[in-house]
C-alpha cells in the first residue's frame, strides 16, 4: 500500500484513524453520561437546588442568633411505597430565630409484626433555603431499625442561616420513610453509606 | 427486491450474488441502502398499526377496543418504532444509498461494518415486538421510559427493551462511523468540504450527532438495568438517587435526538427545491453553518423538556433563551429555502410538492415548539396534546414527508424506471390532508387541557378526537398507496433518463438510471 501514494496517507489508514477517534468519542461519551451521576450530585449540593439537605453541620463559630427575624419551619412526614411505619413529626411547625439550635422530634411506630430497618430521606421547599438550614443532629443520617410492635421518637436538631435570604420566611421540610428490608439486610446494603453522605 | 436483483443478473462478474446470500452477505452500499430502507418502512406500517389502535380508542370518550394497560403499551411501542425503527433507519438507508453517489466514491469506507449494523436492526426490533407477547407486556411507561416509571413500576420485558435499545445503540453508532470515515476519506478529488452536496453534510452533523448521544442513551439504560437488577440506586430515591437525575441524561441525549431526526430532511430537501425551482440553492455556505448552529445549540437546551420537573428559575432563563435561539438558524433556512423558489421555474412534482409541505408545516411545528420554549408557558401545555401536536408537526411532515421527497426523488435512479406521477401526486394530496386533520386539532385539544397518554377523555374534547382520528385513519391507509407505488415503479415503468428532473445537480445523476451494481470505480473529478 505505501508504494501507491508515498506522501498522502492511505485510505486504509487514514479509515483506520478516523475509527479510532469516533470509537474514543463514543466511549468518552458513555462515561461521560456516567460521570453526570456524580457531577449532578456535586451540582446540586454545591446549589442546593433539588432541596436535598446537606450532611451533619459543624459550625466553627458560635454567633448569637438573629432575635429580630423568625421564621416558620413546617415538618412533612409521608411513607415511601409500601412502608407501613406510622410516621409523623411531633410538632407540625416551629417558629425559631436564625442562629439558634432548635430540637423537634419526629414519631416512627412499626405496627407490623416483624422487625424492620426505615430510612428516611430529607427534602426542603423552597429549595432556595437548602443551602441555609443546617442539621447538626438528625435521625435521617442513619438508618432506623424498629422491632416488631416498637416506637421511638427521633430527634432533629437543625439551625437556620442568619444569612438565610430574608424574602423567606417559612420553610418546609419533608421526610420520606423507605423501607429498607429486614435489619440483617439493612446492615449490608451498600446503599448506606450513599445516605449518609446525602444527608 | 427481486425485481432489482433481475435487472442486474446478466452481469455475471461485477453483479450481486444471487438467492438469499446477497443479502445477507452483501457489502455493498445500494444492497444495504435498500434492505435499510425496506426494513424502515415495515417498521413505519407497524409502527402505524399501532397509532391505528391509539386513535381507534381515541375515537369515542369512553373505554372501548383496548384497556389501558394495552393503550399504554401502544403509546410506548409507537414511539420507539417510529424513532428508532423507522425515521432513524430510513435516513441511513439514504445516506448509504445516496452519501457514495454524491461524492462520487465506490461504496461505503467500511462495507463490512454496514452489513453489520444493518443486521443488527432486525434482531433489535424482533426482540423489542416480541416483548408484546411476554407475560405482564411489553413496556408501558411511554417512549421517553422516566424512571421510577420504567424502573421500580417496570413489567417484566423491561430488560428486553434495555437491551433491544442497546442492539440499536450499537448499530447507529456503527452507521455513523461509517459515515463520517466515507465523508472524510472517500470524497472525489477536487470535492473539498465546501463543495459538498447539502445532504453529505447534513448527514456528517448527524453522524458526529449520533456519536455524542447514542452513547449517553446506552448509558442510562444500562443505569436502569443496573437499577432493575442488581441492586444499584441511579434513580432509586430510597438509596439515595434521584429519579429526576434520569430526566436530565436523558434528554441530554433526547434533544439532539431530535435534530438526528430532522437534520438529514433538511438536506435533502435542500437538493430537493432547488432542482424543481431551476436554480441554484439560496446560500450554500449560510446553509452549512446553520446546521452547525443547530447541533451545538441542541447540546445546550435539554432542560427545556423539565420546566415542570422543578427548574431553578435562571436555569429556565437559560435554556428558554438557548431553546429559542435555536429559531435563528433554522429561520436562516427556511428563509433560504424561500428565498431559492422565489422567482425560480417551479413545477409541482411530487417530491415538490412533499418538500414545499415540509417547509410550510414543518415551520407551523416550530413555532408552536417556540410556544413551548417559553417557560412560564410551558406550565400549561406541559404534557398536554399540544406537546402531541408540536412533535407530529415536525415529525411528520418534518421528517416523514422528508423522506417521502427523497424517495420520489431519487426512485429513478434506484429503479431506473419513473414512478406513476398522479398516484404519487394522489399519495401527497391524501397525506397532506390527512395529516393536518389528524394532527391540528390537537393543538386545540391540549390548549383546552387534555392530557396525552390517556385511554379515555371528558366528553368535551369527543369532536375533536373524532376529527383527529377520522384524519388518521386517513394519512394510515394512504401509505399503502406509497407501498403500491414504490412497488410498481420497482416492477416497471416510463425509463428513466440519467438525470431524470431537469434541474437537479450533483454526482449522482451523472451515473446511468438505474445505477449500476458498482459506481464510480475510478473517481470523478470536481471541479
Amino acid at each position: 500500500m505505501a508504494e501507491q501514494q508515498a506522501n498522502k496517507p492511505t485510505p486504509q489508514r487514514s479509515n483506520t484513524r478516523v475509527i479510532g477517534w469516533c470509537v474514543a468519542s463514543v466511549v468518552g461519551m458513555f462515561a461521560f453520561g456516567f460521570a453526570m451521576v456524580p457531577l449532578y450530585d456535586v451540582f446540586c449540593d454545591i446549589t442546593g437546588i433539588n432541596g436535598k439537605t446537606s450532611g451533619r453541620y459543624e459550625s466553627t463559630e458560635r454567633t448569637a442568633a438573629d432575635m429580630t427575624r423568625t421564621i416558620k419551619v413546617q415538618f412533612l412526614a409521608q411513607n415511601g411505597p409500601d412502608m407501613p411505619w406510622v410516621f409523623r413529626p411531633v410538632e407540625r411547625s416551629v417558629e425559631v430565630h436564625p442562629g439558634e439550635a432548635t430540637t423537634v422530634n419526629f414519631y416512627a411506630e412499626n405496627p407490623t409484626d416483624k422487625d424492620m430497618v426505615g430510612q428516611a430521606v430529607p427534602s426542603l421547599s423552597p429549595s432556595e433555603g437548602t443551602l441555609y438550614f443546617h442539621k447538626t443532629e438528625c435521625f435521617c443520617f442513619n438508618q432506623q431499625p424498629l422491632s416488631a410492635g416498637e416506637n421511638t421518637h427521633m430527634p432533629l436538631v437543625f439551625i437556620v442561616d442568619q444569612d438565610l435570604p430574608s424574602h423567606i420566611t417559612k420553610l418546609t421540610l419533608s421526610y420520606t420513610l423507605y423501607d429498607q428490608g429486614e435489619p440483617q439486610t439493612a446492615v449490608t446494603s451498600t446503599t448506606n453509606t450513599t445516605i449518609t453522605d446525602n444527608g | 427486491m427481486s425485481a432489482v436483483a433481475g435487472t442486474h443478473a446478466q452481469d455475471h462478474h461485477h453483479g450481486p450474488a444471487r438467492g438469499i446470500s446477497r443479502w445477507l452477505l452483501t457489502t455493498n452500499h445500494k444492497d444495504i441502502g435498500s434492505m435499510y430502507l425496506i426494513f424502515s418502512f415495515t417498521m413505519f406500517l407497524l409502527g402505524g398499526t399501532m397509532a391505528m389502535v391509539i386513535r381507534a380508542e381515541l375515537f369515542q370518550p369512553g373505554l372501548q377496543i383496548v384497556q389501558p394497560e394495552f393503550f399504554n403499551q401502544m403509546t410506548t411501542m409507537h414511539g420507539l418504532i417510529m424513532v428508532f425503527g423507522a425515521v432513524m433507519p430510513a435516513f441511513v438507508g439514504l445516506a448509504n444509498w445516496m452519501v457514495p453517489l454524491m461524492i462520487g466514491a465506490p461504496d461505503m469506507a467500511l462495507p463490512r461494518m454496514n452489513n453489520w449494523s444493518f443486521w443488527l436492526l432486525p434482531c433489535a426490533f424482533l426482540i423489542l415486538v416480541s416483548t408484546l407477547f411476554m407475560e405482564g407486556g411489553a413496556p408501558n411507561f411511554g417512549w421517553t421510559f422516566y424512571a421510577p416509571l420504567s424502573t421500580t413500576y417496570g413489567p417484566p420485558s423491561t430488560t428486553f427493551f434495555i437491551f433491544a435499545i442497546h442492539i440499536m445503540g450499537v448499530s447507529s453508532i456503527m452507521g455513523a462511523i461509517n459515515v463520517i470515515a466515507t465523508v472524510l476519506n472517500m470524497r472525489a478529488p477536487g470535492m473539498t468540504l465546501m463543495k459538498m452536496p447539502m445532504f453529505v453534510w447534513t448527514w456528517l452533523i448527524t453522524a458526529f450527532l449520533l456519536i455524542a448521544v447514542m452513547p449517553v442513551l446506552a448509558g442510562v439504560v444500562t443505569m436502569m438495568l443496573m437499577d432493575i437488577n442488581f441492586g444499584t440506586s441511579f434513580f432509586n430515591a430510597a438509596g439515595g438517587g434521584d429519579p429526576v437525575l434520569f430526566q436530565h441524561v436523558f434528554w441530554f441525549f433526547g434533544h439532539p435526538e431530535v435534530y438526528i431526526m430532522i437534520l438529514p430532511a433538511f438536506g435533502a430537501i435542500s437538493h430537493i427545491i432547488p432542482a424543481f425551482s431551476r436554480k441554484k440553492l439560496f446560500g450554500y455556505a449560510s446553509m452549512v453553518y446553520a446546521v452547525g448552529a443547530i447541533a451545538l445549540l441542541s447540546f445546550l437546551v435539554w432542560a427545556h423538556h423539565m420546566f415542570t420537573v422543578g427548574v431553578p428559575v435562571a436555569g429556565q432563563l437559560f435554556f428558554m433563551y438557548a431553546t429559542l435561539l435555536i429559531a435563528v438558524p433554522t429561520g436562516v433556512k427556511v428563509f433560504n429555502w424561500v428565498a431559492t423558489m422565489f422567482r425560480g421555474s417551479l413545477t409541482f412534482e411530487a417530491p415538490m410538492l412533499f418538500a414545499i409541505a415540509f417547509v410550510i408545516l414543518f415551520t407551523i411545528g416550530g413555532f408552536s415548539g417556540l410556544m413551548l420554549a417559553i417557560a412560564p408557558a410551558d406550565f400549561q401545555y406541559h404534557d398536554t396534546y399540544f406537546v402531541v401536536a408540536h412533535f407530529h408537526y415536525v415529525l411528520v411532515p418534518g421528517a416523514i414527508f422528508g423522506i417521502f421527497a427523497s424517495a420520489y426523488f431519487w426512485l429513478p435512479k434506484w429503479t431506473g424506471n419513473m414512478y406513476d406521477e398522479t398516484l404519487a401526486k394522489t399519495h401527497f394530496w391524501l397525506s397532506f390532508v390527512g395529516m393536518n386533520l389528524a394532527f391540528f386539532p390537537m393543538h386545540f385539544l391540549g390548549l383546552a387541557g387534555m392530557p396525552r397518554r390517556i385511554p379515555d377523555y371528558a366528553l368535551q374534547f369527543a369532536d375533536f378526537n373524532m376529527v383527529s382520528s377520522v384524519g388518521a385513519f386517513m394519512f394510515g391507509a394512504t401509505q399503502l398507496l406509497f407501498l403500491l407505488i414504490v412497488v410498481k415503479c420497482v416492477k416497471g415503468g416510463e425509463k428513466a433518463a440519467a438525470k431524470p428532473w431537469d434541474g437537479a445537480e450533483g454526482l449522482e445523476w451523472t451515473v446511468p438510471s438505474p445505477a449500476p451494481y458498482h459506481t464510480f470505480s475510478t473517481p470523478p473529478e470536481v471541479k
